[in-house]
């Protein structure tokens, strides 16, 4: 039954040929761009959904096919791709998210000026994901990952106008090309030491023990520095809120569901790599567990919706890595569930505020309210993202959030437990002060807000489903979703190391994680719904806390004066040198030239009079040379 | 009483500077051309001299003088007819206005 995995291969291809299509025909297309999109990611789909629903076979072995690319010397580079369980994973969740964030963009870019265009970057973003996902080596990958990348920086800077989306766009750029240095690095090192790109290779020296614990462990940090910097954590996380100037659309799929969510899936697809160091475990679970905590309570104070948004992704990405990094089959298996049901309900939360936005056409919270009646569908699927994300009983986000509980729990680390336990109560507020906000209460600007079109609230649908479902499908009374995961051969390397794992919360567990759930969402509605308690009374006795949490701890501001101005001041320096010393020599050299030959044009002056008088002049010069250096009049033979 | 080679020199000398300084300075082009014939007859007396006071006396010297004055008479001849002829064209008769090799 590997018949139809053989053509997974098709799958990013698709995306590929909408990008050519929309390249080639846009200027004719116009809006038709989004059908040729829309079209061909459906095919995508399809195909991921029959490759997904056949690894859910039974038996389904990992297929993986290469052919040779490079040869130099003895070393053969591959190109392939592989399918295992992770993969197929992912395929499925880049393709629905992308294809529902195509229909959606139908409906929010309507009558923008250069619609064909965003669509050929959302076709060239979707082939780029899922090339990255489906790369059975780390050449591959990494060459995938730029590409995602660059995606990213054309849609951040979609709106090129706007100084702030230019700045975002390069600041996205230029961050996540820091984090990208570090992965460029471990490859190198993987390849230097094991003689090969390949995951399966590598994975097989490491079980060989040809490794040395600290080459590992190297490694393993500089990889996870790659998943730092796309994944947002600290301190590389300043990009992400900033990369919010980009469509809404693509908040949704490139900077919350699918690319963001790439450092997530690097971990997990060399995790056999990880499980070998201790140490690098440690890295990842203590970045993540303080980004989860330290992003959160920056989202409590912020004021334009998206960037709450883009707090609560990076805060959630936070708690994958915690979840990965507390190591065990368990771990693994609630960090790429959480990566998923948080893909469906980041999405839901990025597209109903798309609405939103499209609606009241401001992204300040403070001047939304009252739209509960007036956007009837945006309002019920954006409450259910809510209750996802806060983790309630029974929506998708409880399933996955117990189960990083579990995992910390079992793995008794307990300081980690309550740093995520905090987290989800910050989380739970700040997702319903954002709700209440934005949508209890009275109108508080001046907009006719109606109800987006069916093709936007389609999508919202679909995802607020897919919201409350996700869920059971790893429950801890059938763990289905973890059994399957934990199949592959990765699952399997997991397994032989830690022996498997329940992965789930015992009840007391389950029952304080949503009773900190619910009491966030009480104190939200106490401030922002009921109005019972004065929501300035915070800011007013804190107001050195409520800075610090509304200024991002000054993150910025610190890289600004420690990086960027010290930067400035050398780039300056160095301009200098190059405008005053470099320049300055080679304009030396060009005025000497010059000089020379103006001195010879000027003797060049038709006068016959003064050529002679040169011609004398020279001969005079020749004989004095003559005379003084020939010895007894050597030279003409004079004398002899 | 011999008057000997360097005194034949000498005035051939002082006769082709004073003939080359005049070339080359003087603005008038006859009197450049009148130069130029100065320096022909200081080598003329060179020629003579050598062939004379020199160490193969020989009679080649004067004719090559002779030679050389016809020559000279036949050149300034053809320099005066250019010189008119620049001189209709452009009515002067001044060198430094001469200079239509650089124009």
């Amino acid at each position: 039954m590997d018949t139809l995995m053989q053509y997974a291969w098709l799958i990013p291809l698709f995306p590929l040929l909408a990008f050519i299509v929309i390249v080639s025909f846009g200027r004719q297309l116009k809006e038709g761009a989004a059908a040729v999109g829309i079209l061909f990611t459906a095919v995508s789909f399809g195909l991921a959904v029959l490759t997904f629903w056949q690894r859910f076979q039974e038996g389904a072995t990992d297929y993986k096919f290469s052919i040779d690319w490079l040869k130099v010397g003895d070393i053969v580079i591959t190109m392939g791709f592989e399918i295992n369980q992770l993969n197929a994973l992912m395929l499925l969740i880049v393709t629905l998210v992308s294809l529902l964030v195509q229909i959606y963009s139908k409906g929010y870019m309507h009558g923008d000026e250069r619609f064909p265009v965003f669509y050929q970057y959302l076709a060239l973003f979707t082939f780029s994901m899922l090339g990255l996902v489906i790369a059975p080596n780390l050449l591959q990958i990494y060459i995938f990952w730029e590409l995602v990348g660059v995606c990213s920086f054309l849609l951040v800077g979609y709106y090129y106008f706007k100084p702030e989306a230019k700045a975002a766009a390069k600041k996205a750029f230029i961050v996540t090309r820091i984090g990208d240095l570090g992965l460029f690095i471990g490859i190198c090192l993987l390849f230097w030491w094991t003689g090969s790109f390949e995951l399966s290779q590598i994975f097989d020296s490491i079980a060989l023990g040809k490794l040395e614990p600290w080459m590992i462990t190297l490694a393993a940090i500089l990889i996870f520095v790659g998943a730092i910097g796309k994944s947002g954590q600290f301190p590389l996380h300043t990009w992400l809120p900033d990369a919010m100037e980009g469509p809404t659309p693509v908040s949704a799929l490139i900077h919350a569901a699918t690319m963001v969510a790439a450092g997530v899936y690097l971990v997990a697809a060399t995790y056999p790599l990880f499980i070998a160091s201790d140490a690098a475990l440690n890295v990842v679970a203590y970045i993540g567990g303080f980004t989860a905590i330290f992003a959160a309570s920056i989202g409590l104070t912020q004021k334009d919706i998206k960037r709450v948004l883009a707090y609560s992704t990076v805060s959630q990405l936070g708690y994958m890595m915690l979840a990965l990094g507390v190591a065990g089959a368990a771990g693994y298996v609630a960090g790429t569930f959480h990566l998923m049901t948080h893909a469906f309900f980041k999405a839901l939360l990025f597209l109903g505020a798309g609405s939103v936005i499209h609606a009241v056409h401001t992204q300040n919270v403070f001047e939304m309210g009252g739209l509960w009646k007036k956007m009837p569908i945006t309002a019920l699927t954006f409450l259910i993202g809510c209750l996802a994300i806060a983790g309630i009983f029974p929506f998708a986000g409880f399933w996955s959030k117990e189960a990083i509980l579990g995992a910390v729990y079992e793995a008794h680390r307990y300081d980690l437990l309550f740093i995520a336990i905090l987290a989800a109560f910050f989380t739970a507020f700040y997702m319903f002060r954002l709700f209440f906000l934005t949508f209890a209460g009275e109108a508080r600007g001046k907009h006719e807000a109606h109800e987006s079109p069916g093709v936007m609230t389609g999508p919202l649908l679909i995802l607020a489903l897919l919201a409350i479902v996700a869920g059971f499908i790893n429950t801890p009374y059938a763990p289905v979703f973890g059994d399957w995961l934990l199949s592959g051969e990765v699952g399997t390397i997991i397994e032989d190391v830690f022996g498997a794992g329940e992965g789930h919360a015992a009840a007391w567990l389950q029952i304080a994680a949503l009773g900190v759930s619910i009491l966030g969402i009480l104190l939200a509605w106490l401030m922002y719904g009921k109005r019972a308690i004065p929501s300035d009374a915070i800011p007013e006795a804190m107001p050195w806390l409520y800075q610090l949490s509304y200024r991002k701890y000054f993150v910025d501001e610190f890289y600004h004066y420690v990086v960027v101005v010290p930067l400035g001041w050398l780039g300056y320096l160095l301009n200098l040198f190059d405008k005053y010393i470099v320049d300055g020599l080679v304009s030396l050299i060009a005025k000497i030239t010059r000089g020379i030959g103006a001195l010879h044009g000027r003797a060049q002056n038709g006068q016959v009079q003064s050529y002679g008088a040169m011609v004398l002049f020279g001969l005079l010069l020749l004989i004095v040379a003559i005379t003084l250096t020939a010895q007894g009049g050597g030279v003409l033979g004079i004398g002899q | 009483m011999s008057v000997s080679i360097t005194s034949y020199l000498l005035v051939a000398l002082i006769l082709f500077c004073v003939g080359l300084y005049g070339a080359l300075t003087k603005r008038n082009a006859v009197v450049v051309l009148i130069s130029i014939e100065l320096m022909l007859n200081a080598v003329n007396i060179n020629l003579v001299a050598f062939s004379k006071y020199g160490l193969y006396p020989a009679v080649t010297g004067h004719i090559f003088s002779l030679f050389t004055m016809t020559v000279a008479a036949a050149e300034v001849a053809v320099a005066l007819a250019i010189l008119i002829a620049l001189y209709r064209n452009k009515e002067t008769v001044n060198v430094d206005e001469m200079d239509s090799m650089k124009r």
